[in-house]
């Protein structure tokens, strides 16, 4: 990263861009927040992305759809380096966000995951109370008065949704929680960081219909804010949320556009064959 | 019902049921016998000198202060010792080299510590410390139930990081976290009910040990507290005075052998409390 100081002065400066919104998605000019070239990523010797190139828009939601193993997943998780964790599992190709490639190896791993957010498909709150779930990562940043971050954490509970459910037990352990409020908490204590890009893998899998509309509503939401890319196996989410689709099929990229125009006009056949449900 | 096939089903069912009824119950049999026989002749010798005076010459009045002394000091020591060493141990193998050579084979060697006779743990101190220095001492035998506390806390920290899901690894990271910050907020902080419980078990088991100390510590009818000198300890002085020919003297072996006994039994119950999942914790 080419930031002239990664301290935490850094990261608090990247506010949510509040102020800013748009009357609805559309009309203005695109900026492109993360630019994917020519990407390819390897589980060891097999390759699993195959050059994938696909812009993700400033404050849109881009929708990674397609069947299993296609690599959609896999894809999401190189955005914030999520693969580094695990030797034997390596990306090439170039990904740029704010001037510099994120698959840089000299790229500040803790820095970048602050800036592009995750949740995941099953909820994973730490074990400890709602109150700690939420501060736990702005207390990697920053260092607030007591006041200050109480303020930060009902922001962050607020724009999830869940304070009004958990405003009277901010003590209780976030595993008490039930799947659909875990799911918000994690939701909260993610863009409690502010970060600039959230990603959400498969966010609404391991929830029931209600809890499901729920987080629908609140990426609908927070879109004025932070750009989204969403991974989805449900064609019918991806059409309510997203306002861009990539359609991904072993481990390619078949189509990417708006998303009114992939499900109503897809240009590829194998496009259509998916979302008219004769695969997958 | 007349289903050849059910009735042979059953009939074995209750044969299997039968035996293991029987298993079970003449396995509590036993212990309630060893309880209660260790009960009844172990509280006749509780009395208040017990624990003011140390044991007591032959055909002399004592207690066993020295050794409850001796045994407190060197059990806190040796767990002092060996819990951070099992820690790191076990930290490094689920966290950082959770495939590698090294971990295999600290594994493998951890496990054959874990079952090793605890007197060779005892000859080995005594070679390496004790004909060194020249005489017993409450160092040696602390470093000698240190070794026991080892093996008990690599296993446990070990297991129970591998139960906490990689996704709430993987969710800390993702927030920014360093890996450091992942493994003592987050990996710790899930598993920490576990790894304390095999902290108490680990203590549990050095309490009740003899051969490690008979080498090391030596034992000392007086009371000390020199780090540098033979020290006393309950199963030390349970070895010496449970057939010697003094009724007073046994009868002390017995009372020992109580106060050992609740104090295991109190660590034990204490850790399965701990290790019970709770629903609400902070």
């Amino acid at each position: 990263m080419n930031e002239p100081s990664p301290s935490s002065a850094g990261i608090s400066m990247q506010k949510p861009h509040l102020g800013q919104r748009e009357p609805d998605g559309g009309k203005q000019a695109l900026t492109e927040k993360v630019s994917v070239r020519d990407v390819s990523f390897y589980y060891g010797e097999h390759k699993a992305l195959k050059n994938i190139s696909l812009p993700i828009y400033e404050r849109k939601v881009t929708a990674l759809i397609g069947p299993s193993g296609c690599g959609k997943s896999t894809l999401l998780r190189i955005f914030n380096r999520m693969y580094d964790l695990y030797p034997k599992q390596r990306a090439e190709g170039d990904i740029q966000f704010d001037g510099s490639n994120v698959l840089d190896p000299k790229q500040d791993l803790n820095l970048l995951r602050a800036r592009i957010g995750m949740v995941f498909q099953k909820p994973t709150p730490f074990p400890m109370s709602i109150y700690d779930n939420i501060a736990f990562g702005i207390r990697l940043y920053e260092r607030l008065p007591k006041s200050e971050m109480d303020d930060r954490v009902e922001s962050a509970l607020k724009r999830a949704a869940l304070w009004d459910e958990v405003k009277a037990k901010l003590g209780q352990s976030g595993l008490g929680l039930s799947g659909g409020q875990q799911q918000r908490l994690c939701i909260a204590r993610t863009i409690a960081v502010r970060p600039e890009v959230v990603l959400l893998d498969e966010p609404t899998s391991a929830l029931d219909p209600i809890a499901t509309a729920k987080v629908e509503e609140l990426i609908y939401q927070l879109k004025n804010d932070y750009t989204i890319v969403i991974v989805t196996h449900n064609m019918q989410q991806a059409a309510r949320v997203a306002d861009y689709t990539a359609f991904m099929y072993l481990g390619e990229l078949v189509e990417f556009g708006e998303t009114r125009q992939v499900f109503t006009k897809p240009t590829k056949s194998k496009t259509e064959d998916y979302i008219t449900g004769r695969f997958g | 019902m007349a289903n050849p096939i059910y009735t042979r089903r059953r009939v074995t069912n209750q044969v299997i049921m039968a035996l293991a009824w029987a298993a079970a119950i003449s396995g509590i049999i036993i212990l309630a016998l060893i309880l209660s026989t260790l009960f009844v002749k172990g509280f006749a010798g509780l009395s208040l000198t017990l624990f003011t005076q140390s044991t007591p010459a032959a055909g002399e009045n004592g207690g066993l202060l020295n050794a409850i002394v001796g045994s407190v000091i060197m059990t806190v020591l040796g767990t002092l010792i060996g819990t951070p060493i099992g820690i790191l141990a076990g930290t490094y193998m689920a966290e950082f080299g959770r495939a590698t050579k090294l971990t295999f084979a600290v594994r493998f060697i951890n496990d054959i510590l874990l079952s090793a006779p605890s007197i060779l743990i005892g000859l080995f101190v005594y070679d390496v410390m004790v004909t060194r220095m020249h005489h017993a001492s409450a160092w040696a035998g602390s470093v000698a139930l240190a070794m026991l506390v080892v093996p008990v806390v690599v296993r446990t920290t070990e297991n129970m990081l591998l139960l906490v899901p990689d996704s709430l690894r993987e969710a800390s990271s993702a927030l920014g976290s360093p890996r450091w910050i992942v493994i003592m907020k987050v990996a710790y902080r899930a598993a920490r009910a576990g790894m304390l419980t095999g902290v108490l078990l680990a203590v549990a088991r050095i309490t009740g040990e003899t051969a490690p100390l008979l080498f090391t510590a030596s034992g000392n009818q007086f009371m000390s507290t020199d780090m540098n000198a033979p020290m006393a300890s309950l199963p030390v002085v349970i070895f010496n005075f449970a057939n010697s020919a003094y009724a007073d003297w046994r009868q002390l072996a017995w009372t020992a052998a109580l106060l050992i006994t609740l104090t295991v039994l109190t660590l034990n119950i204490g850790a399965r409390t701990l290790s019970t999942p709770r629903s609400k914790e902070s």
